[in-house]
């Protein structure tokens, strides 16, 4: 027993866990008795500490630090990859530094929490199935909205595009590994903590945090003590979106096999690159926006109280600094995956190729200049209206650019229209919508009516669910066999994407027309005019919640039993599909050299990589692998 | 192959222009401003449908036209990495429709924000968990109330305020919005055109009541207004004067 304690693992970090509460009620305890306030013990600041500490205990006892310890107190360290690739399924729920690993966890974990994030949903859409009160009372109401868009936006599909991408990205560039493997592992393991922070919040006195994702002040100052829980797990959430989208910047800018030039590059790359920048340039804001929330909730500061010389309006500007940029970093990444699919299926060159690559980064820089878009009612200057208006309709140019080029993609190529494909078009279908509304949405005079209604429901499910979560199924779909070595049951998949398409449109159209009508977003009862529509969104959201569950089988079933896969069974170009399905642990026996570009569908004899292939002058595989664990 | 799918692309926007258009999207017309919205929404629909129309039907054709038959599964298409022409026209197409719709979108809104001419009448309109209050200085003396009212045809300007958090004081039928911020003051001034009762929505979430934070205004003739507000600035200073 004691020396399980002393090992890394889940019984060090329940240790930790409880040693780290002790810390918390002793440092609470001290202060307050240092500094004369009574009562000594005060749960909430305890609660406040805990939230904040705990969790990097956990970490530490869980063995994230272990070897940066050991090598910052000048003790041996031996780079015996104990703790690299998995031979069992034990293996996943250790700290591992593998990035194939950390993408699978990734990816289990956050679709476990789109499946929680889902049920939530389902449950709203239950409570409006009818005016009135049917299930639960506003409180709770308010608390499953705010966790259901939380969890999907921070736990689901920001970290699932990380994951995905930490599996392929590496292998797609030649690389034996993420550049900061151990940093890697951090960043995945405080994504299930902000997780259950989140999920925790149920259990708090007053209900979970309530004052939706976009925790206005002053209502999430006011808010009882759950709203702690939102302010502080999204510390834990951004702080690992910020570590990986600096090791994805450090490995796709150092990491690249030799011939692997920028205009070499996947597009899957350049988006991760592109989504990298946001990422880090941007996330800081919502932790500074959150940690005044805290500061003001806990500390009395006033950062938003008037009476005390505070600004309510600031909340919403650093808030939309980071938090329209987000509305990037959950497409960016789709995007890559988009042009992934549509040349491999459809045997063409992605068109344009350099134009998809520069509009992606067109759409980073103006991404910063759009934030004020969601306060045209806000009380803001007017002045700042037109301004925002022009920025915001001009990123319209290069989202368009790349559904034109993804078309002409499509047009005279030998096209499978196999599940990832279907996805992957029904995709570019969707987002046109949500694309077209988000410039209605920019046109200031319409979005004073329509601000804070059901159509802006419509619009942003219309971009996360037919845009990103469409993407996100034809990405997993599409390198499910790379992943598990196994092919999924094709028949289910194209089932889960008809049944889903068709669903998804019934419940979010209706909401277009309900919102303009003048039914407002995040209530829990409306006005008897509305109650046919909300019937009919009501059922539609419930077969579309189910319809998921035919994913889940396939991914389930086929990983156990499923079919052998080829290492290439799409007869792909890029590098992941050169190695073995799933790659071998260190990816590459000798470092590929890239000769061509990505996509050279259809140019006879065309082959963008050398992999495997021991010739003269390749870089050894050793090498590339000391250099990927410094 | 070209005409007949230029015709497609024709015929299926001007089918769904026709449906987008027949089908009744907003509540009543009920302030001056409402028209100019609902004609603007108008344009909006008959620029995007022809957009949507485009890009899904390129897309279904290529599907149909190019699948993948027994037989092809070894075949690639032709390597065709792309065409400056075409990636110069759609840059700048959707440049000139999203200059042409902002320009629109910019004169309709300095003239819906544009300031009241002096002397306009005012109402303060306050928001608090989970209610409405308006004050308004009338011959008789000032009205407060849970209710609006307001006369028609006449300009008013709305002065918003809130004490405890925002709230967002929307009247669906009038077209306008503008949240209640604690700390400064909001406004926006219409003139009502209709006469009838309409539903004040608060747009902002506010806390446990928020859904139930409506209540209503009602527009009256001028000549009733007057009567109704004398009646109201009675009462009001029934209750201030038994304070
Ligand atoms: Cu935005
Ligand atoms: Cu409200």
């Amino acid at each position: 027993m004691a020396s399980k304690i002393r090992q890394a693992g889940w019984y060090r970090a329940l240790a930790f866990t409880i040693l780290g509460i002790a810390v918390c009620i002793g440092l609470s305890t001290g202060l307050r008795a240092a500094f004369g306030l009574n009562p000594v013990y005060d749960g909430t600041a305890v609660l406040q500490i805990s939230l904040l500490m705990v969790p990097i205990f956990f970490l530490g006892g869980i063995g994230c630090f272990d070897y940066w310890l050991r090598w910052a107190s000048g003790r041996k360290v031996v780079d015996d990859h104990a703790d690299h690739g998995a031979k069992s399924w034990k293996d996943y729920f250790k700290v591992n530094t593998d990035h194939k690993v950390i993408g699978i966890q990734y990816i289990c974990v956050s679709f476990f929490f789109m499946f929680v994030g889902g049920l939530m949903a389902m449950l709203v859409r239950a409570e409006l199935a009818a005016p009135g009160r049917q299930f639960v009372d506003p409180n709770t109401y308010n608390g499953l909205f705010s966790v259901h868009a939380t969890l999907l936006i921070f736990l689901f599909v920001i970290p699932v595009f990380a994951g995905i991408a930490n599996y392929v990205l590496p292998l797609m560039i030649g690389a034996p590994d993420m550049a900061f493997p151990r940093l890697n592992a951090l960043s995945f393991w405080m994504l299930p903590l902000a997780g259950v922070m989140m999920l925790l919040s149920f259990l708090a006195p007053g209900g979970s945090f309530a004052a939706g994702w976009t925790a206005y002040a002053p209502l999430s100052v006011d808010a009882p003590i759950g709203q702690a829980f939102f302010t502080i797990a999204v510390q834990f959430a951004g702080a690992s979106s910020i570590a990986t989208a600096l090791n994805f910047l450090v490995t796709i800018i150092t990491m690249r096999a030799p011939g692997m030039t920028f205009f070499r590059m996947p597009l899957l790359v350049w988006a991760n690159f592109s989504t990298s920048l946001l990422v880090v340039i941007a996330t800081p804001f919502i932790a500074a926006s959150q940690f005044m929330v805290l500061l003001d909730r806990a500390l009395g500061f006033n950062f938003f109280n008037p009476a005390g010389g505070g600004d309510v309006l600031m909340y919403q500007h650093v808030f939309w600094f980071y938090s329209h940029p987000a509305v990037y970093i959950m497409m960016l990444p789709g995007f890559g995956i988009i042009s992934e699919v549509l040349a491999t299926r459809a045997r063409k060159p992605v068109f344009g190729y350099r134009m998809m690559a520069f509009s992606l980064l067109a759409i980073v820089l103006l991404g910063f200049t759009v934030w004020a878009h969601h306060m045209f009612v806000s009380g803001m200057p007017n002045w700042v209206r037109i301004p925002m208006m022009a920025t915001t309709a001009i990123i319209a140019i290069p989202t368009g650019i790349k559904i034109f080029s993804w078309v002409a993609t499509l047009w005279r190529g030998v096209l499978k229209m196999d599940t990832p494909m279907l996805w992957a078009t029904g995709f570019i279908a969707m987002f046109t919508l949500g694309g077209i509304s988000g410039v209605m949405l920019a046109m200031v005079p319409l979005d004073i009516h329509v601000s804070d209604t059901y159509f802006i429901v419509a619009h942003i499910h219309y971009v996360l669910f037919g845009g990103s979560l469409f993407t996100i199924f034809a990405g997993i779909y599409f390198w499910f066999p790379k992943m598990t070595g196994r092919m999924f049951n094709e028949k289910l998949g194209k089932i889960h994407f008809w049944l889903t398409f068709v669903f998804f449109n019934l419940t979010f159209a209706p909401m277009h027309l309900i919102g303009v009508q003048g039914m407002p977003r995040r209530v829990s009862d409306y006005a008897e005019q509305f109650a046919t529509w909300n019937m009919i969104i009501s059922i539609s959201s419930f077969i579309l919640g189910l319809s998921s569950l035919l994913f889940l089988y396939n991914m389930v079933a086929s990983w156990r039993s499923g079919p052998k896969a080829s290492s290439n069974p799409w007869n792909s170009l890029t590098i992941e599909w050169q190695v073995s399905s799933p790659p071998p642990i260190f990816n590459f026996d000798t470092i590929p050299s890239v000769v061509g570009g990505p996509y050279e569908y259809g140019v006879p004899g065309a082959v963008h990589a050398i992999v495997g292939d021991p010739a003269k002058d390749l870089v050894p595989a050793g090498a590339g692998a000391t250099e990927g664990h410094s | 192959m070209w005409v007949s799918l230029a015709a497609i692309i024709v015929v299926a926007s001007a089918i769904g222009i026709g449906i987008m258009l027949a089908i009744s999207w907003f509540p009543a017309q009920g302030s001056n401003v409402a028209p100019k919205i609902d004609t603007f929404w108008n344009v909006l629909i008959v620029v995007s449908v022809p957009i949507f129309v485009s890009v899904v039907t390129m897309m279904l054709f290529s599907i149909w036209r190019w699948r993948q038959r027994p037989g092809e599964e070894g075949l690639d298409g032709p390597p065709i990495h792309g065409s400056t022409k075409l990636e110069v026209i759609w840059t700048i197409i959707p440049t000139i429709i999203i200059a042409a719709l902002s320009t629109y979108a910019a004169i309709l809104l300095l003239d819906i924000q544009a300031a009241p001419a002096k002397g306009t009448r005012v109402v303060n309109v306050n928001g608090i968990q989970f209610a409405w209050n308006f004050e308004t200085k009338t011959d008789a003396g000032p009205v407060k109330s849970n209710l609006l009212y307001l006369p028609v045809n006449e300009p008013v300007t709305f002065d918003i305020r809130s004490k405890d958090v925002i709230h967002a004081f929307w009247v669906p039928a009038f077209r306008m919005q503008v949240d209640a911020v604690p700390g400064i003051t909001t406004s926006y001034s219409l003139t009502p055109t209709k006469v009838g009762s309409f539903d004040i929505v608060c747009a902002e979430l506010c806390g446990l009541g928020h859904a139930y934070m409506r209540s209503t205004v009602t527009v009256l003739p001028p000549a009733r207004y007057k009567a109704v507000m004398a009646g109201l600035a009675h009462a009001s200073a029934a209750v201030g004067g038994s304070k």
